[in-house]
């Protein structure tokens, strides 16, 4: 027993020896251990806040310090480099941004039509091996404008061409046409995301001659072009609108058709079958009314054909008779040519009072 | 606004790094504070935005002219000034007669103000007048806010957030136990004075693990009295506080964990038909031929009906 009490009075000695670490609150202090935050909601002592305001809020910042420490020490503990670190958990004030949340990127016309249809994006080579130059070439980018021009040091100028055409000038001006187009696209869905109406744009321009139907086209968007979207234009003998896929909407005033959604491959692929399968299946169809109307007609000439051949030779006689209200080849009555009566008086001419 | 909606693209990939770099992030670094200089700036809050920007450091700038405006009538240069440096919190200085030492502190949400403190510093110690051993610039410090009234009132609440804002740096995932060592006190009385004192915390024997805590102060020390407040419409501050899609956690449905922390799963099953249950074969429990029929044209029938239900319902 003696080594027991020893032992409990040594543990006492060295507990006084230091200060303690507990500290007693009224109401419990809000910690937040993930911001190190601690906030003490206890009532402050006006009194001593007055007298003594230094020392007294020194005093209850190390109390409130204590505690929040306390809890930090409480933590599970890691060492790493020479240094114990603890894993502090995730904080619990709510503090403002200083940005809004960032917002999904809209999809491009081409993203959302890959998207339904399953394209994925298949991951090209940086380098590419030429056959002709033996050796790689890059994709894009450095060194590739230079093994171009080493692999174009000659262009053969096709056959249905103009012998005296640049053909180094045509493919820079291809190039230049298909970046044009790419930045024209890049702000169509651009304005497209943000649903800003943009104008008709018309015909595309093309270096070389346009066809008959891109002329076609041309005319009749030319002509729909005024203000009263072409109503008072005259129109040549045998003019023809212009007509095909896409057409219709580049025409000024002409009513947009709604798009369809673009259709899942499974449902593309029932639509293709059904349509296949009533070709497949098509049986002449009968118009009941039509069948009948010509029914009675076959019926009627029929008769008739037969009266003709049975009552021809009486066919004089019957035009002295006259009047049959049903024979309607008979000639209309005239007016003023029938016998007037005197005693009457005569209807006509002006009344007069 | 960000890369993609700008209309113009950028024509060096330097220029599209730096764009990339002001889009909105769905977790945002440490925010930076701009201190500026109002119409007469007086020593004291020279001083003592100084001391504060010390304090912020390497999160700050410090611009030392002076500017002919007042923030609580036209915060457009403030504005600015934010959009240009990428700022998202504010300290500007002024002194007048009937305003002396004012200090305003604020921050922005989307390069628009989104709070505005102004307080005014009634007694201030700088940190050169307390002769001792500083802190390490850069610490994450801790903070602790006395008082019943940082809860009551509407200004003082806010004011609270706006400190922490100030003051948290960024979050971090583990610390150094040995590198707490700053200690930040906000004390508000019921009169609307509010003490700011910063403390070093020395960690001392206590025969426990757990340390005991001695402070020391070394200063900035600020008596702040509240003034005008311009604060935040509960709409746009609750859209400031909106916490991204991504770092939301919500709970997953039937997974649990057991006191061991292993992880449970809860799958449902349909019901069991016990009398289709396969069991073992037996020669005496074939069915004979009749059964078989008998048991087709049942089978028939139920499909029947049930393709007649069907019909029924989609009808």
């Amino acid at each position: 027993m003696d080594i027991v009490n020893e032992i409990l009075e040594r543990e006492q000695k060295k507990a006084e020896k230091y200060k303690s670490i507990t500290v007693d609150k009224h109401l419990e202090v809000d910690i937040d251990v993930g911001c190190l935050l601690a906030s003490d909601t206890n009532d402050l002592d006006s009194k001593l806040l007055e007298k003594s305001k230094d020392i007294f809020l020194q005093a209850l910042t190390r109390d409130n310090t204590q505690l929040l420490l306390n809890k930090i020490w409480e933590l599970p503990t890691e060492r790493a480099d020479e240094a114990i670190i603890v894993k502090l958990p995730e904080p619990k004030t709510v503090i403002p941004r200083a940005k809004p949340v960032p917002k999904p990127k809209p999809l491009t016309k081409w993203q959302e039509f890959a998207k339904s249809k399953g394209i994925t994006k298949k991951k090209k080579d940086k380098l590419q091996w030429d056959e002709q130059l033996q050796k790689w070439v890059p994709l894009y980018g450095f060194k590739k404008a230079a093994a171009e021009k080493e692999k174009n040091w000659l262009i053969e100028v096709p056959q249905n061409l103009d012998p005296m055409t640049d053909m180094y000038e045509k493919k820079a001006s291809e190039k230049s046409e298909k970046v044009a187009k790419n930045e024209l696209q890049r702000l169509k869905n651009l304005a497209r995301s943000k649903k800003v109406k943009i104008p008709r744009v018309g015909l595309p321009v093309t270096s070389d001659k346009a066809n008959a139907t891109q002329l076609e086209t041309a005319a009749t968007i030319a002509k729909a072009s005024t203000a009263s979207l072409g109503k008072f234009q005259d129109k040549l003998p045998k003019e023809k609108e212009a007509r095909g896929k896409g057409i219709h909407e580049l025409i000024p005033g002409k009513e947009r058709k709604r798009k369809l959604p673009i259709p899942t491959p499974q449902q593309e692929r029932e639509n293709n079958l059904s349509m296949l399968d009533s070709i497949l299946s098509k049986r002449p169809k009968i118009d009941m009314d039509k069948a009948v109307a010509k029914h009675i007609n076959d019926e009627q000439v029929q008769r008739s054909e037969e009266k003709r051949n049975t009552k021809s030779p009486k066919a004089g006689k019957r035009k002295t008779k006259g009047g049959n209200a049903t024979n309607f080849s008979a000639k209309k009555p005239k007016a003023g040519k029938g016998q007037r009566n005197p005693s009457k008086k005569a209807g006509s001419g002006r009344k007069r009072r | 606004m960000g890369v993609i909606q700008r209309v113009k693209k950028p024509t060096t990939r330097k220029g599209k790094k730096v764009l990339q770099s002001k889009e909105p992030k769905p977790i945002e670094g440490p925010k930076q504070c701009l201190f500026l200089q109002g119409r007469n700036p007086s020593d004291r809050t020279r001083k003592l935005l100084k001391d504060i920007y010390d304090l912020k450091k390497p999160d700050g700038a410090y611009l030392s002219r002076k500017n002919d405006f007042v923030p609580f009538e036209d915060a457009t240069l403030i504005e600015k000034l934010c959009y240009k440096k990428e700022a998202a919190l504010f300290g500007v200085g002024s002194h007048s007669k009937k305003r002396p030492h004012n200090v305003i502190l604020g921050r922005t949400f989307d390069y628009g103000i989104l709070d505005m403190i102004e307080l005014g510093a009634d007694n201030y110690k700088g940190m050169k007048e307390f002769h001792n051993a500083k802190v390490l610039s850069g610490l994450k410090p801790c903070l602790i806010f006395n008082g019943p009234a940082w809860d009551l009132n509407q200004d003082l609440k806010r004011l609270k957030s706006l400190f922490i804002d100030f003051f948290n740096r960024e979050k971090v995932e583990t610390i150094r136990l040995q590198g707490l060592e700053h200690v930040l006190s906000f004390t508000a009385t019921e009169s609307g004075n509010i003490y700011f004192r910063s403390y070093k915390i020395l960690l001392k024997k206590s025969g426990q693990r757990t340390p005991r805590i001695e402070l020391e102060e070394i200063g900035p020390s600020i008596d702040f009295k509240l003034r005008r407040t311009r604060l935040a419409s509960d709409d746009l501050y609750k859209e400031a506080c909106r916490v991204p899609q991504e770092l939301r956690t919500g709970t997953k449905k039937n997974i649990s964990r057991d006191a061991f922390g292993s992880k449970l799963g809860r799958i449902h099953m349909g019901k069991q038909d016990i009398n289709r249950l396969q069991t073992r074969k037996m020669k005496g429990l074939r069915k004979t031929p009749e059964e078989k029929k008998q048991f087709l044209i049942k089978r028939k029938k139920e499909k029947q009906a049930a393709k007649q239900a069907q019909n029924a319902v989609a009808e």
